[in-house]
């Protein structure tokens, strides 16, 4: 039984990882911009099913990836028009796109489901290649990190950041705020898609419902990251990476209730309430635990 | 430099909270005029200031800086010319970003952002140099997060971003409106000093009666969406609160009325 478990940690890495890499886009949005945007449940399917059609019909696995980002690019930009140009707030924005997107996946794989057997095709990454898969993964995870952390502290980076911080300071300073939060919604559903391509991999086939509840996962990815991070480190790489290690351990999580003997039909629910309760805890903590606060002044604080 | 002509804007229009908030209002400011502006509740003060910033469309009028008319242009893109300092504290910077990030973001107002470093190590020397001009001890700090200065710091920042690039018109919005008497009052100090230093044209909203004389070359009173009175040079000088209050009464016929208004 032990050993068992022990034996399921090297896959639920692999797979923690993949959605570490998703929840690197969530974070995008979530943090970096303060919008919560729900086009990833949408968008993570669209990347899977763009590299599933691709490669099964011999295109290049590294060309269908590529495809599969572009497709989640133009996701978020829907998001981004639909929010900015049209005015709908950031949550529903991302509703709207991911409706669409259901009937878009289903239109791209023409079927609810495709297999994407690594006997049958050159994959980069896949169930039964353990080892492989970590090593491909963890080559993408360093390069994710070291291109996020390179652009975020561009001039065109550091506008994003302003933008999630201060809308009203932003466009003060002469920056277009409905182009940066396009953008970010872009970047993020980009990754996120391209995190799509490496899942239809890893699990061998693309599923149109693969993408559902998406979000809850990539939000407690986040949460996880921050709290297992937050005191490490404030450097922006760190927390990236603390994000991918969120998602493993969201995974060995999985694994270890499973293990449990834990109905897995009832894994969705548990990480919706997981989720809600740290969600709730700083609010909790202002609430209930807050000290009563004192204006202070004189000569030290002018 | 600032022409506005004939500015008019209606909050609400065609419901019960219906308020004209400027009524077909004229302004001409003459470079490096340091004009303060008063006015009782609801005189249309910040409506004008956010009218020159942008911030929502006039329903008529132009407003027109350097020549360039700027009344339908949006707000990021007329940014290049100004320079804003709030009434909220917070509202002036990035609190999750270090000191020298926000004066950095204020560095590229107004210009092309790629993919450039977002700062430069030239820039950091010229921050430390810039802040320890304050007095406030932030040069030491130049990483620190915003988040953790207190409001007169934050304002003090603030305007120092404010004024980068040297900006065509400075906009300061009751901006030491929320601070404590004392921290307003070094506020309002470094304000003259950089308006003075780099011969900034500025409108500035107060509510202190004693503040609009002491400061400025101009002073322009608003009522009910119109400016009321404008004095400026050795008449402006020898003003007094008593004789200010008097011609706002003999101009508006009404007892001047602003809940926060410091009359000494």
């Amino acid at each position: 039984m032990f050993l068992d478990w022990l034996g399921a940690l090297p896959g639920a890495s692999a797979q923690g990882m993949i959605w570490g890499i998703m929840a690197i886009g969530v974070y995008l949005t979530y943090r970096i911009l303060d919008l919560a945007d729900l086009t990833v449940d949408g968008s993570i399917c669209t990347g899977g099913a763009v590299c599933a059609v691709l490669v099964t019909s011999g295109v290049d696995v590294w060309v269908a990836m590529l495809a599969a980002f572009a497709a989640g690019l133009l996701c978020g930009l829907i998001t981004g028009v639909l929010h900015t140009f049209m005015g709908i707030p950031p949550i529903l924005a991302g509703i709207l796109t991911q409706l669409m997107l259901w009937s878009i996946n289903l239109k791209i794989m023409g079927k609810a489901n495709i297999a994407l057997p690594i006997r049958k095709y050159e994959l980069l990454l896949a169930q039964i290649k353990t080892l492989q898969s970590i090593l491909v993964l963890l080559a993408f995870v360093a390069v994710v990190v070291a291109i996020l952390y390179w652009f975020f502290g561009t001039e065109l980076g550091t506008s994003l950041r302003a933008t999630g911080n201060n809308q009203s300071m932003s466009r003060a300073q002469g920056i277009n705020t409905d182009f940066t939060k396009i953008l970010g919604l872009v970047l993020s559903n980009g990754i996120v898609a391209f995190s799509g391509a490496l899942l239809a991999q890893y699990q061998g086939f693309a599923d149109i419902n693969m993408g559902r509840g998406a979000i809850v996962i990539g939000l407690a990815a986040v949460i996880i990251g921050e709290a297992v991070v937050s005191r490490i480190s404030s450097n922006f790489a760190v927390r990236l990476c603390g994000v991918i290690l969120g998602g493993v351990i969201y995974y060995f999580v999985y694994q270890t209730v499973i293990f449990l003997g834990l109905d897995a039909d009832l894994l969705k629910m548990l990480s919706a309430i997981v989720v809600a309760v740290f969600l709730a805890v700083p609010y909790w903590k202002k609430r209930f635990f807050a000290k009563p606060h004192r204006t202070k002044g004189g000569e030290n604080h002018a | 430099m600032l022409e506005i002509k004939n500015l008019t804007k209606t909050f609400n229009p065609g419901t019960v909270n219906e308020k004209v908030a400027l009524r077909d209002l004229n302004l001409t400011l003459r470079d490096g005029d340091f004009v303060t502006v008063i006015g009782g509740n609801g005189a249309g003060k910040s409506t004008l200031l956010n009218a020159i910033a942008g911030v929502w469309k006039p329903d008529c009028g132009s407003v027109i800086i350097d020549g360039v008319d700027i009344t339908s242009m949006p707000e990021y893109k007329r940014a290049k010319f100004l320079g804003r300092v709030f009434q909220d504290p917070m509202l002036g910077t990035a609190a999750d970003m270090q000191i020298d990030e926000n004066l950095a973001l204020a560095k590229r107002r107004g210009k092309r952002r790629g993919l450039a470093w977002g700062i430069r190590a030239a820039e950091r020397a010229e921050y430390r140099q810039l802040l320890s001009t304050l007095d406030l001890g932030l040069e030491t700090r130049l990483t620190s997060k915003v988040g953790l200065l207190s409001g007169g710091q934050r304002q003090a920042v603030t305007l120092l971003m404010a004024s980068l690039n040297q900006p065509k018109l400075l906009l300061l919005d009751e901006h030491t409106a929320a601070l404590d008497p004392k921290t307003a009052a070094k506020v309002l100090e470094i304000t003259d000093r950089i308006v003075n230093e780099s011969q900034l044209t500025t409108l500035m909203i107060t509510h202190n009666m004693k503040d609009a004389i002491a400061h400025g070359n101009r002073l322009i009173m608003m009522h009910e969406g119109r400016i009321i009175i404008d004095v400026e040079g050795e008449e402006k000088k020898k003003l007094t609160v008593e004789q200010l209050l008097d011609l706002f009464s003999r101009a508006s016929g009404k007892e001047f009325a602003n809940d926060r208004a410091m009359l000494s």
